[in-house]
C-alpha cells in the first residue's frame, strides 16, 4: 500500500491516536509503581490524556467531513458523540477514585481498558465501512466485560460481567452474521458502496432485510432495546458503580452512533422498509422499561430500566432518519451524559453511607435532603431532567427528537413517547419524595459529613453534571448547534 | 421591563437563598415580591387601551430551530400579571408569620412560583409558554409536599403527575403546529390559518391541559387533595393564580389559535362547566371542613370562567377574564382566612367553630367581606364578573345562563351557611372563647386590607378594568360581534342594581 495513502486523512482519527498512545503511557507508568502507590498518578493521567482527547476533537472540529482508507469519517456527527463518550470518559475516571481496592491496586490495568473502551466506542462513531464497525464494537464491549468484573469480591459482579460478557458475545455473532448478509446484499463493506449499489437496482436486496434483522439483534443488545434488555439491569447492578456511570451512557452514544450511521448511509433506500419494525421496538422499549421501572426498589436498576427507556427515546430519532433527526439524537445522548452519569455518581456518594455495599435502596433515600442538601438538589435536578421536566438539559433532548419525528411525519410515535414521559415521571419523582418529603429515620447521630463519605472527584462530578443539567436548559440554543447530524 | 418583571422573583429566590439568617431571609423575600408588584405597577401609566401586546420583547433563544424569547402582554394578561404580584407578597407575608420549618426553602419556592406564573402570562413563544407552564409545577409539588398536612406527599404527587400528563399531549400538538406553520411564534400562528383538521386534534389536545389546570369538570379530583393538604400560601396562590392559568391558556391559546374546533367544540365545554359549577357547589354544601368547602367552590366558580369564555361573546369573555381576578382575590383571600383561622385553633371543622363575631369581631367582618364577595354580593368583585358572564351567556344560549344562576343562587347558600356555622350562633366551644383566640392583629389586617379595598374598586368601577381588557377581547377572531345588554356598564356600575328582583342575592341581603 502507498504510504501517503496511509497518512492521508489521518487526522481524522487525532482523537483515537492520542488515546491509543496515552494507553501504552499509562501500562508503562503502571509498570514502575509498587502496590497501592501511585493510583492517584494513573487517574490524574487518565484525566489528562482525555482531556487531551477533547482537545484533540476539537482541533479537528471545523474541518470538513473526511473519509480515512475507506473506514472511518469525521463529521459532525462523528464530533458530536465523541464529545459525549470523552466526558463520559472523564467522569468515569473521577468516580472511581477511592471506590475499591481493587482499582486501587490495579489502577494501570482499570484505567487503560477503560480508555481502551472509549476509544472503541469512538471508532463506531466514525466507522464508515462493517469491518471497522465490528473491530470497534468488540474492542470496547471485551474491555467493558472485564471492567464489569473488578469487584471481585462481589458475587454480583462476577455475576454480571459473566452474563454480559456471554449474552454479548452471543449478540456479536448476530452482529457478524448480519454483517455478511449485508455484504453479500451490497457487495462490499463500505457503506457509501453498498448504499450505490442498492440504490442502483444492483446487489442482492433480497439479503437486506434478513441482514438488517441480525444486525438488529446486535445492535439492540448493545444499545438495549426490548427484548434484547434482560442483561441490563443486572449488569448496570453488579458492576462497579463507576462503571455502571460510564458505560450507561458511553456504549448507549456508542451503538447508537454506529447504528445511525449504518441505517441512514448505507440502507436509506430501505427506510420504508425498517422504520416500522423500529418504530414498534421504539414503544415496546419505552413502554416496556418505564413499566418495569416503576417497581424497582433498587436505584441502580431503576435507573437500568430508565436507560433502557431512554434508548426508546433516542430509537425514535432513527425511526425518523433524517438529518435534525440525528443531530437531535446527538443533542440528547449529550444532556443523557450529564444527567445519567450525575445520577450515578449520587449513588456513589451514598453507597458509602450504607456500608459500601455496590447499590442504594430508595427507602434508604428518605429524607436525606436534610443531611446532604446539595447532593439532595443535584439528584433532584437529574431525576427531574431525565422526567424531561422543563427547564433542564432533558427536556430539550426530548423536545428536539419528538420534533425531528413530527417534522418526518411519525406523530403517532412522539404521542406514545409523551405519554411514556409522563409514566416514567412517577419513578423519578418518588426519589425526590423521598429525599425531601419522607422524614429521617436514623436519629440521634451527629452530622455525616458528606466528604468523609465520598471522594472529592466524585463531588466534583456531580457538581459539573448538576450544573451543566441546569445551563444546557436555560441556554440549549448555545449547544443544538455544537451537537451535529450525519453529513454536517 | 417584562423580563425584569418576570426573572426578579428568580433573583430573590436566590438571594433568600444564600441570605444567612431566617429573619433576613423572610424580610428579603417579601422586599422582593414587593418589588415585583411595584415593578408591575409601572405598566398601567404607559398602558394603551388597543388589542395589541404591549411591552414587547423578542430575542432570538434557540435561533437555529425558530425558538425565541418573546414576551407580551395584552388587555387579557395585564390585571392577571398584577393579580399574581399583589397575591405573592400577601402570601409571603402570611408564610413569614406562620412557617416554622426550613423557611428559606419555602420562600425561594414561592418566589419561583411567582416567575413561572408570570413567565405563563406573558410567554407569546409556544416553546417558552411550555417551559414555564411545565415548571410551574415543580415549586408547587414542593410546597405541597414538604409544608403540608397529613396526606401531603399523596396530594403532592397526584398534583404533579395528573397535571403533567394533562399537559405532555400538549407538546405534540405544539410540534404539530410548528410542523404546519414553521414557527413557534403565537402571534404568526394566530394568522397562519390552520387547516381545521390539525385544528380539531391540537385542539383536544391544548384543551386537555387547560382543563386538567382549571379544573373543569370531569378533571377536578386533584383539586381538592392538593388544596386541602397544601400550606396556606401554596392554596392561596393554587387557588389565586394557578388555577387561572388554565381559564388564561384557554383563551390565550385555544381560542385564538383554533376556531373552527373551538365552533364545535363550545357546547360541549359549556355543558362541561355548567356540570362543574351546580356538582362544585354541591359538593362544596356537603363540606364540613372549611378548606374542602373553599376548594370545592373553585370548582364551581372556575366553572363561570370557562362557561364566559365558552360563550363567545366580547361580554362574556370580558367578564371572565374579570371573574380570574375577582375569584383569585376571592378565594384567596378566603384560603387566607382559613389559614389564619387554622393557625389560632388546628382545626378546619366548622363545627367546631361558631359564635365567633362575639369573640373575635375583626376576623368576623374581614370573613364577612369576604364571603360576601365570593357569593357575588352586589357592589363588589363578585358580582360584576359572574353578572357579565351571565349576561353574555343569555346572549348566546340562554339555557347555559339559566343554568348558570342556580349556580349563584347555590354559590350563596354553602358560603352564607358556612359564615352562619363559624361566626354566627352561640359562642360554646370554651376554645374559642375571647380569652383563648386573639383577634386579627395588625400584620394580619395588613394581609387582608389591599384584597379587600380591590373588591370595592373593582365592584365600584368595573369600567376601569373592563375598558383596558375589552379591546383585546374584541380582537379574538371567534368572538362575536357585542351583545345586548352592553350598555349596562358604561355610566355607573351601581345601575344594574334597581332590575335586580330576579337575583336571590338582594334578597338575602
Amino acid at each position: 500500500m502507498d504510504t501517503a495513502l496511509l497518512f492521508d486523512n489521518a487526522i481524522v482519527l487525532l482523537p483515537e491516536l492520542v488515546l491509543a498512545v496515552g494507553v501504552m503511557v499509562l501500562m508503562i507508568v503502571d509498570i514502575g509503581r509498587r502496590g497501592e502507590n501511585g493510583a492517584p498518578l494513573l487517574a490524574g493521567l487518565s484525566v489528562a490524556i482525555l482531556l487531551l482527547g477533547i482537545g484533540a476533537s476539537l482541533l479537528i472540529w471545523g474541518r470538513p467531513p473526511a473519509e480515512y482508507l475507506g473506514g472511518a469519517i469525521s463529521d459532525g456527527f462523528a464530533l458530536s458523540v465523541r464529545l459525549v463518550i470523552l466526558i463520559a470518559g472523564v467522569f468515569g475516571v473521577l468516580l472511581s477514585r477511592n471506590y475499591l481496592p481493587d482499582i486501587e491496586r490495579q489502577g494501570g490495568a482499570f484505567y487503560s481498558l477503560q480508555l481502551l473502551a472509549i476509544i472503541g466506542m469512538m471508532l463506531m462513531g466514525t466507522a464508515t465501512n462493517l469491518i471497522v464497525l465490528f473491530i470497534a464494537l468488540e474492542i470496547f464491549s471485551l474491555a467493558l466485560y472485564i471492567l464489569c468484573g473488578f469487584y471481585r469480591e462481589s458475587p454480583r459482579s462476577i455475576e454480571a460481567a459473566m452474563k454480559y460478557f456471554l449474552l454479548g458475545a452471543f449478540a456479536s455473532t448476530f452482529f457478524v452474521y448480519g454483517s455478511a448478509l449485508l455484504f453479500g446484499a451490497g457487495g462490499s463493506t463500505h457503506y457509501a458502496r453498498i448504499h450505490e449499489t442498492l440504490a442502483a437496482g444492483g446487489g442482492n436486496p433480497s439479503l437486506v432485510l434478513p441482514g438488517i434483522a441480525l444486525l438488529l439483534v446486535g445492535f439492540g443488545f448493545k444499545v438495549s432495546l426490548v427484548p434484547f434488555h434482560m442483561w441490563t439491569p443486572d449488569v448496570y447492578q453488579g458492576a462497579p458503580t463507576p462503571v455502571t456511570a460510564f458505560m450507561s451512557v458511553g456504549t448507549k452514544a456508542a451503538a447508537f452512533a454506529g447504528f445511525f450511521r449504518l441505517m441512514m448511509t448505507a440502507l436509506p433506500s430501505f427506510h420504508d422498509q425498517w422504520a416500522a419494525p423500529l418504530a414498534i421496538l421504539a414503544v415496546l422499549t419505552m413502554t416496556v422499561g418505564n413499566l418495569t421501572a416503576l417497581r424497582q426498589s433498587s436505584v441502580k436498576r431503576m435507573l437500568a430500566y430508565s436507560g433502557i427507556a431512554h434508548a426508546g427515546n433516542i430509537l425514535i430519532a432513527l425511526v425518523a432518519g433524517t438529518g435534525a433527526a440525528s443531530s437531535a439524537a446527538a443533542f440528547y445522548l449529550f444532556t443523557y451524559a450529564f444527567m445519567n452519569a450525575g445520577a450515578f455518581a449520587v449513588v456513589i456518594a451514598l453507597e458509602k453511607k450504607d456500608g459500601g455495599e455496590n447499590d442504594v435502596e430508595q427507602s434508604s433515600l428518605a429524607g436525606i435532603a436534610e443531611k446532604f442538601p446539595a447532593l439532595a438538589a443535584a439528584m433532584a435536578i437529574f431525576m427531574l431532567s431525565l422526567s424531561g421536566i422543563p427547564p433542564l438539559a432533558g427536556f430539550f433532548g426530548k423536545f428536539l427528537v419528538f420534533k425531528a419525528a413530527v417534522e418526518a411525519g411519525w406523530a403517532w410515535l412522539v404521542v406514545i413517547g409523551v405519554l411514556n414521559s409522563a409514566i416514567s415521571a412517577y419513578y423519578y419523582l418518588r426519589i425526590v419524595v423521598a429525599m425531601y418529603f419522607q422524614p429521617l429515620e436514623e436519629e440521634g447521630e451527629e452530622k455525616e459529613r458528606l466528604s468523609v463519605l465520598a471522594s472529592r472527584s466524585s463531588l466534583f462530578v456531580v457538581t459539573v453534571a448538576a450544573i451543566a443539567v441546569v445551563m444546557i436548559g436555560l441556554q440549549p440554543g448555545l449547544w443544538t448547534g455544537v451537537m451535529r447530524g450525519l453529513g454536517q | 421591563m417584562l423580563s425584569i418583571l418576570t426573572f426578579l422573583p428568580l433573583l430573590g429566590a436566590i438571594i433568600v437563598l444564600l441570605a444567612p439568617s431566617d429573619s433576613l431571609k423572610k424580610g428579603l423575600a417579601f422586599g422582593a415580591t414587593v418589588v415585583t408588584f411595584v415593578v408591575s405597577l409601572l405598566l398601567l401609566p404607559g398602558w394603551q387601551e388597543i388589542p395589541d401586546m404591549q411591552f414587547v420583547e423578542r430575542y432570538a433563544w434557540m435561533p437555529d430551530l425558530n425558538i425565541y424569547y418573546h414576551l407580551g402582554v395584552d388587555g387579557i394578561s395585564l390585571w392577571l400579571v398584577l393579580l399574581t404580584t399583589l397575591l405573592m407578597p400577601i402570601a409571603v407575608a402570611f408564610s413569614n408569620q406562620h412557617v416554622k420549618q426550613n423557611i428559606g426553602g419555602y420562600l425561594a419556592l414561592m418566589l419561583l412560583m411567582e416567575t413561572a406564573v408570570l413567565g405563563v402570562f406573558l410567554a407569546l413563544d409556544l416553546v417558552l409558554f411550555y417551559v414555564f407552564w411545565e415548571f410551574s409545577l415543580i415549586p408547587m409539588a414542593f410546597l405541597i409536599g414538604k409544608w403540608g398536612s397529613e396526606n401531603r406527599i399523596y396530594a403532592a404527587i397526584k398534583f404533579f403527575l395528573y397535571t403533567l400528563a394533562g399537559s405532555a399531549l400538549m407538546l405534540v400538538a405544539i410540534l404539530a403546529l410548528y410542523f404546519q406553520a414553521g414557527t413557534f411564534n403565537l402571534l404568526e400562528l394566530q394568522s397562519a390559518g390552520l387547516p381545521p383538521g390539525i385544528q380539531q386534534l391540537a385542539f383536544l389536545a391544548f384543551a386537555l391541559a387547560f382543563a386538567i389546570k382549571v379544573p373543569l369538570f370531569p378533571f377536578h379530583t386533584w383539586l381538592p387533595d392538593a388544596h386541602v393538604e397544601a400550606p396556606t400560601a401554596g392554596s392561596v396562590i393554587l387557588a389565586g393564580v394557578l388555577l387561572k392559568l388554565g381559564t388564561y391558556g384557554f383563551l390565550r391559546f385555544a381560542l385564538p389559535l383554533f376556531p373552527a374546533a373551538v365552533a364545535n367544540y363550545s357546547s360541549l365545554i359549556s355543558v362541561l362547566a355548567i356540570v362543574g359549577i351546580l356538582y362544585g357547589a354541591l359538593v362544596a354544601l356537603a363540606q364540613r371542613d372549611l378548606k374542602s368547602l373553599v376548594a370545592y367552590s373553585s370548582v364551581a366558580h372556575m366553572g363561570f370562567v370557562v362557561l364566559g369564555i365558552f360563550a363567545l361573546n366580547e361580554q362574556a369573555i370580558s367578564g371572565a377574564v374579570l371573574q380570574m381576578v375577582s375569584h383569585g382575590l376571592s378565594t384567596g383571600a378566603l384560603f387566607l382566612m382559613v389559614g389564619m383561622l387554622y393557625e389560632r385553633r388546628h382545626t378546619r371543622l366548622m363545627k367546631d367553630y361558631g359564635g365567633l363575631w362575639a369573640s373575635v369581631p375583626i376576623f368576623s367582618f374581614f370573613f364577612l367581606v369576604v364571603v360576601m364577595s365570593s357569593a357575588g354580593l352586589p357592589g363588589l368583585n363578585g358580582f360584576v364578573g359572574e353578572f357579565t358572564i351571565l349576561l353574555g351567556t343569555y346572549a348566546s344560549s340562554p339555557i347555559f345562563a339559566v343554568l348558570g344562576a342556580a349556580g349563584v343562587i347555590l354559590a350563596a347558600w354553602y358560603l352564607l351557611h358556612a359564615f352562619r356555622q363559624v361566626a354566627q350562633g352561640a359562642l360554646t366551644n370554651p376554645a374559642n372563647f375571647k380569652e383563648n383566640l386573639p383577634d386579627l392583629n395588625w400584620k394580619e389586617i395588613g394581609q387582608l386590607v389591599p384584597i379587600v379595598l380591590l373588591f370595592f374598586a373593582i365592584g365600584l368601577a368595573p369600567n376601569f378594568f373592563l375598558d383596558k381588557i375589552n379591546p383585546s377581547v374584541a380582537a379574538l377572531e371567534v368572538v362575536q360581534s357585542p351583545a345586548v345588554g352592553d350598555e349596562w356598564l358604561v355610566d355607573s356600575s351601581f345601575q344594574p342594581l334597581h332590575d335586580f328582583d330576579n337575583n336571590p342575592l338582594t334578597t338575602i341581603h
